[in-house]
């Protein structure tokens, strides 16, 4: 991986400018750089600029790279050093080393000279953790090559995420960025949308990806006409109607397009038709990625996806066809595949399924609600009914009616059992470290 | 308001919103005759305990059961007390 020469390209956070120009003669790492060489590295720093650096810096260097995802917290990152065989640390060098290891190195920005420069050779491991609902995150083992499977050609992008690039979402957006002749734009530490959305606008940036609860966060704030991208880009969780119709009216001249992958199953495709759901007809593709659905899941087969999982024990990442099972439910309607939710989300209502991402669906489509969470409610009669969290799009709209009219409204587009019994009004929804809805609590 | 008329304009809404037609409300009625099917009681349970606080059939496990309507007022008048 190398930064570009000469082109004046950057990794930019509110905090720190990351010239890309300069890797062949600097490194985040200063005099540590050397001592890593060959290392199974845990990355474990606050700021995303140090992240891209020390990224930059490990890749072809080190043997394995752990990126731990912003929050993680010490216990956390103790937890799975074992699992990696770690044996060396790379830390925020404004922070004390969150645990004891053999090698801890501080990483640190500017970018401070190398004295002699470095030759990088080695296919590094790249370990993303991945959050189960429960239990320890699963270490998934890709490397730059299967990350990069899906990565265009140089383009001359300028990049921005609502992701963080530690995670798989944003780190596409990464790599995207280094591949290309652009900058990229990220998010400081706890910074609003508002003040991101101006940061974006100032820095001139073309190409934004984030989760459609990104997205919809952009629709309701009021600087989100600092931006006149080219390309607005979502992935992570379900693109429904609503949001591609808001955000076609919001940038009339952008691209909008939906991605699906996953992290152990990499990226698959993007769509840019402006409609949920996707070609039922790429089933029969025989390209790059091979998809297939088994029980109503769709599963995925290609270069793209990850080797396997990290440590003594782990499952099996693919079949033994190399298919991966993406847990991801999707239905065919005429010549479509739309997707239903997460094949554990699913709410049992009286023996029949429900799939909350679908309510949600239907509840964004009516013209007063921008966002929605639909959960289960304990039931006596029937076991579990369907409720639904609501954000309206006027935060000012007076709720009375709105209720009925809404629920009214889902009954024509959904079974009775889907309709929500409830709908609770709401000023905001929570939303995951991922940027994604959080469906649990 | 009483149970009995919270419950019966609750049973109404209901059967309204889910396009049901409804027998004559009477306290002999059996609920299985009452024109709401299981998922329109499960929605009128947890209304009421929206309005009420309680839920009596989750309290009662599934020991005893109201069979008319008659039973069901009952059933939630002697939690409201």
């Amino acid at each position: 991986m190398e930064g570009g020469v000469g082109l004046g390209r950057a990794v930019s956070t509110r905090e720190h400018v990351l010239p890309l120009d300069d890797f062949a003669q600097a490194s985040s790492l200063g005099a540590h750089l050397a001592a890593l060489e060959g290392r199974s590295v845990v990355l474990f720093v606050r700021d995303m600029a140090k992240a891209a650096a020390a990224l930059i810096d490990l890749d072809g260097w080190a043997r394995r790279i752990m990126l731990c995802p912003p929050g993680w917290t010490p216990a956390q990152l103790a937890a799975v050093v074992g699992e990696a065989e770690a044996n060396g640390l790379v830390y925020d060098g404004d922070d004390a080393p969150p645990i004891a290891m053999p090698l801890a190195a501080p990483c640190g920005l500017p970018l401070r000279p190398l004295k002699t420069a470095r030759a990088a050779s080695r296919e590094t491991e790249w370990i993303l953790p991945t959050s189960g609902t429960s239990g320890p995150p699963k270490l998934v083992v890709h490397t730059l090559r299967t990350l990069t499977g899906a990565i265009p050609p140089a383009t001359s992008q300028q990049w921005a995420t609502f992701y963080d690039i530690r995670r798989y979402g944003g780190l596409q957006i990464f790599l995207r960025a280094l591949a290309g002749r652009g900058s990229l734009t990220l998010a400081g530490i706890d910074e609003s949308i508002d003040a991101f959305l101006i940061r974006l606008g100032r820095a001139g940036v073309t190409h934004i990806s984030g989760t459609p609860s990104h997205w919809r966060k952009v629709l309701m704030s009021a600087e989100a006409r600092r931006i006149d991208p080219a390309c607005v880009r979502l992935s992570g969780e379900i693109a429904d109607d609503a949001v591609l119709a808001a955000l076609r009216t919001l940038y009339p001249r952008a691209r909008i397009e939906h991605a699906y992958a996953s992290t152990e199953a990499g990226v698959a495709f993007a769509v840019d038709d402006g409609k949920a759901g996707f070609p039922a007809a790429w089933l029969e593709n025989e390209g790059a990625v091979r998809m297939r659905i088994v029980d109503g899941a769709l599963q995925l087969r290609s270069d793209r996806a990850a080797l396997r999982f990290l440590g003594a024990g782990a499952a099996a990442l693919a079949d033994e066809e190399g298919f991966v099972d993406t847990g991801d439910m999707v239905e065919r309607r005429g010549d479509r595949l739309f997707f239903l939710g997460r094949r554990g989300g699913i709410i049992n209502v009286g023996g029949a399924k429900v799939h909350p991402e679908e309510v949600e669906a239907a509840l964004n489509a009516h013209a007063a609600v921008r966002a929605s969470r639909v959960f289960a409610r304990k039931n006596a009669i029937t076991g579990a009914l369907v409720v639904a969290d609501v954000v309206l799009r006027d935060a000012h709209a007076s709720e009375a009616g709105l209720e009925r009219e809404i629920l009214a409204s889902c009954r024509a587009r959904l079974p009775a059992h889907m309709t929500p019994a409830r709908l609770r009004f709401v000023a905001d929804l929570p939303m995951t470290g991922a940027g994604k809805l959080a469906r649990h609590g | 308001m009483s149970a009995r008329s919270m419950i019966l304009d609750e049973i109404r809404a209901v059967a309204a919103e889910h396009d049901r037609t409804l027998a004559r409300l009477t306290d002999e009625l059996p609920l299985l005759d009452s024109g709401l099917d299981s998922l329109c009681f499960a929605v009128l349970v947890a209304r009421l305990e929206d309005s009420t606080g309680l839920d009596p059939f989750a309290a009662a496990g599934t020991a005893r059961y109201p069979k008319t309507i008659g039973d069901l007022i009952a059933f939630y008048d002697e939690v409201l007390v």
